[in-house]
């Protein structure tokens, strides 16, 4: 018989609210067991995306299965084999922690003895089995994240979808919980599907990245191959003025470099290997006219595909973290 | 299997709002002081100034009901509250039926309703407001039940559509504070004249109030038949609306 590995797979969904259009013909599919990263800016269409695929709102166009199961027909068969963790916490802060997971695995299902059983389980895995007595309205922000991870495995999903599960923590709670993801990911060989606009996170997590802007995906494939595909290397020149800087790119567009970006008047290119590109480089600012103020070189980052891909740093839009959790919070009370 | 399955989760939501109510026990107590302020001040004020015999008796039941609409309403729009915190997202991907959501979320609101309002009966008998019985007092539970799940599925109806603070301020002030003015809680129903005496019968919780006056006190103005089908037909509309909207909620 011919078994299906993929966990999940659309087929042009879409996702528009009152014309604007969150979710563009969206095709992906994730493997089983996989760890997949959709990586993009705040309202390229991510979290859009985990609720089409979780069920939270119905595609305008298009279909998704998850496990086999229709998102929109079968949508009770869906819910019950995946774990969600969202973006921002949905625990019942006036109950501990131990009360969240056993009211979980009631809503799931479970017996008493297998609730009990997992309850102990996900709470040693996110070693948070000393804290699971007291109300989680006393939790950290980082506790808060792990009792979510923990309660979405309770019910031992199949599919776990993650949406930007490092948002606002410290960069130590943050490699923590990647170290968790992985775990749980190689060791109980859960398919997880995560959205971040962290660079360092898709890289270092992912086995596969789809790139998503303005609701389409405009790249996808692993991280290494990504950063191979522009060349291993990035020169970084900086220029007098931004019409230089414009300038310049286009005369190496003519000269034949793969990619090339500008940023004020910073021109980044994407080399093979820099220590041979240099000299070329300034053969042509030279017989260009053009004066560097000054140069740079660096091994090739997702930062670079990024901006390669959607003509921008991923960071450019962005306020920080904190500024855009509170334009959340607003946004969620009006 | 089915019934099973719908059956937890009723009872999973409802042993939620039981742990919430274990922790906030003090402050659900505590909130019985201000409808005994006006059981004890305005029963005895009225009833001396007017010169009215067993005014308190005739407040009392009034009291409970108030109590009991109160406590309803705020548990049904508690459903808003669980949209801000979040905690809805998490009932909502849940492989369980939806109405089941709503039922258990008005039995743990009912039971607590109905904790305050026994709480109430018997303090305010412990103050010297005479009952006719003990039956009496015994039979008042299940209207107190049938009371609760009517204003309990309205809240959470409302919260299923209202979306902000704002609106929460609205519903307390232009829903809760006319329903207890217009239902004969603080005056006889017999020498109103005609538009206020039409709204006092509009008004659902007037049959309560009347139902609780008949097990109470003994004496009711409206049929206690009649106030049973109301109150009754009231808590099935109210829960089939709620239930409904509840379940086409998108958060």
């Amino acid at each position: 018989m011919w078994v299906d590995v993929n966990a999940i797979v659309t087929n042009q969904i879409t996702k528009s609210f009152n014309g604007f259009i969150a979710v563009n013909e969206i095709d992906i599919s994730v493997k089983e067991g996989e760890l997949f990263g959709l990586l993009g800016p705040n309202g390229a269409g991510k979290t859009t995306l985990i609720n089409l695929l979780s069920t939270m709102t119905r595609p305008t166009s298009g279909t998704g299965t998850v496990n086999g199961f229709d998102v929109v027909h079968d949508s009770a068969s869906v819910r019950a084999v995946i774990g969600v963790v969202f973006q921002s916490s949905t625990l019942d802060e006036q109950l501990t922690g131990l009360e969240n997971l056993d009211l979980h695995g009631r809503l799931y299902g479970l017996s008493a003895s297998l609730r009990k059983k997992r309850i102990d389980e996900v709470l040693d895995l996110v070693e948070l089995s000393h804290k699971s007595k007291i109300l989680v309205k006393t939790y950290s922000g980082g506790m808060i994240r792990r009792l979510e991870i923990a309660r979405g495995l309770m019910h031992h999903p199949k599919v776990l979808f993650l949406d930007e599960p490092t948002l606002g923590l410290d960069p130590q709670t943050r490699l923590h919980i990647w170290d968790y993801i992985r775990r749980l990911n190689r060791e109980e060989g859960i398919t997880i599907v995560l959205t971040t606009h962290y660079m360092e996170e898709a890289d270092n997590l992912c086995d596969r990245i789809a790139i998503i802007d303005n609701g389409r995906v405009v790249a996808l494939d692993t991280p290494e191959k990504l950063k191979s595909a522009l060349g291993g290397d990035v020169i970084i020149l900086t220029l007098d003025t931004p019409e230089d800087a414009k300038k310049f790119s286009r005369v190496c567009k003519e000269t034949g470099y793969v990619s090339i970006s500008t940023k004020d008047q910073t021109v980044y290119i994407s080399v093979k290997k820099s220590e041979e590109a240099v000299p070329e480089v300034f053969r042509t600012a030279f017989t260009s006219g053009t004066n560097i103020r000054s140069i740079t070189m660096r091994k090739s980052t997702l930062d670079d595909i990024f901006i390669h891909y959607t003509g921008r740093g991923i960071r450019d839009e962005l306020v920080d973290d904190i500024t855009y959790m509170k334009y959340k919070l607003q946004t969620k009370r009006r | 299997m089915d019934a099973m399955l719908s059956f937890q989760t009723v009872y999973t939501m409802w042993l939620r709002e039981m742990l919430r109510f274990k922790r906030a026990k003090s402050r659900i107590v505590g909130s019985l002081a201000t409808p005994l302020f006006f059981l004890i001040i305005l029963g005895t004020a009225m009833g001396s100034s007017y010169n009215i015999e067993n005014y308190k008796e005739f407040m009392a039941p009034g009291i409970i009901a108030m109590v009991l609409l109160f406590s309803s309403i705020f548990g049904g729009i508690s459903v808003m509250w669980d949209r801000e915190f979040g905690f809805l997202k998490e009932i909502l991907i849940a492989p369980v039926n939806r109405f089941c959501i709503a039922l258990g979320k008005a039995f743990g609101g009912v039971t607590t309703a109905m904790i305050q309002g026994v709480l109430l009966m018997i303090i305010a008998n412990i103050i010297g407001v005479h009952y006719k019985s003990l039956l009496g007092m015994l039979l008042s539970i299940p209207i107190m039940f049938i009371i609760g799940i009517g204003f309990i599925s309205l809240g959470i109806a409302l919260a299923s559509k209202i979306e902000s603070h704002e609106g929460f301020q609205m519903v307390m002030s232009f829903l809760t504070m006319p329903l207890v003015l217009l239902s004969g809680a603080f005056f006889p129903l017999s020498k109103l004249p005609d538009w206020l005496r039409i709204a006092v019968h509009l008004n659902p919780l007037t049959y309560g109030v009347e139902a609780l006056r008949f097990t109470l006190i003994g004496e009711s103005e409206i049929s206690i038949v009649v106030c049973l089908v109301v109150l009754t037909s009231f808590a099935i509309t109210t829960t089939a609306i709620g239930g409904w909207l509840f379940g086409r909620m998108e958060v």
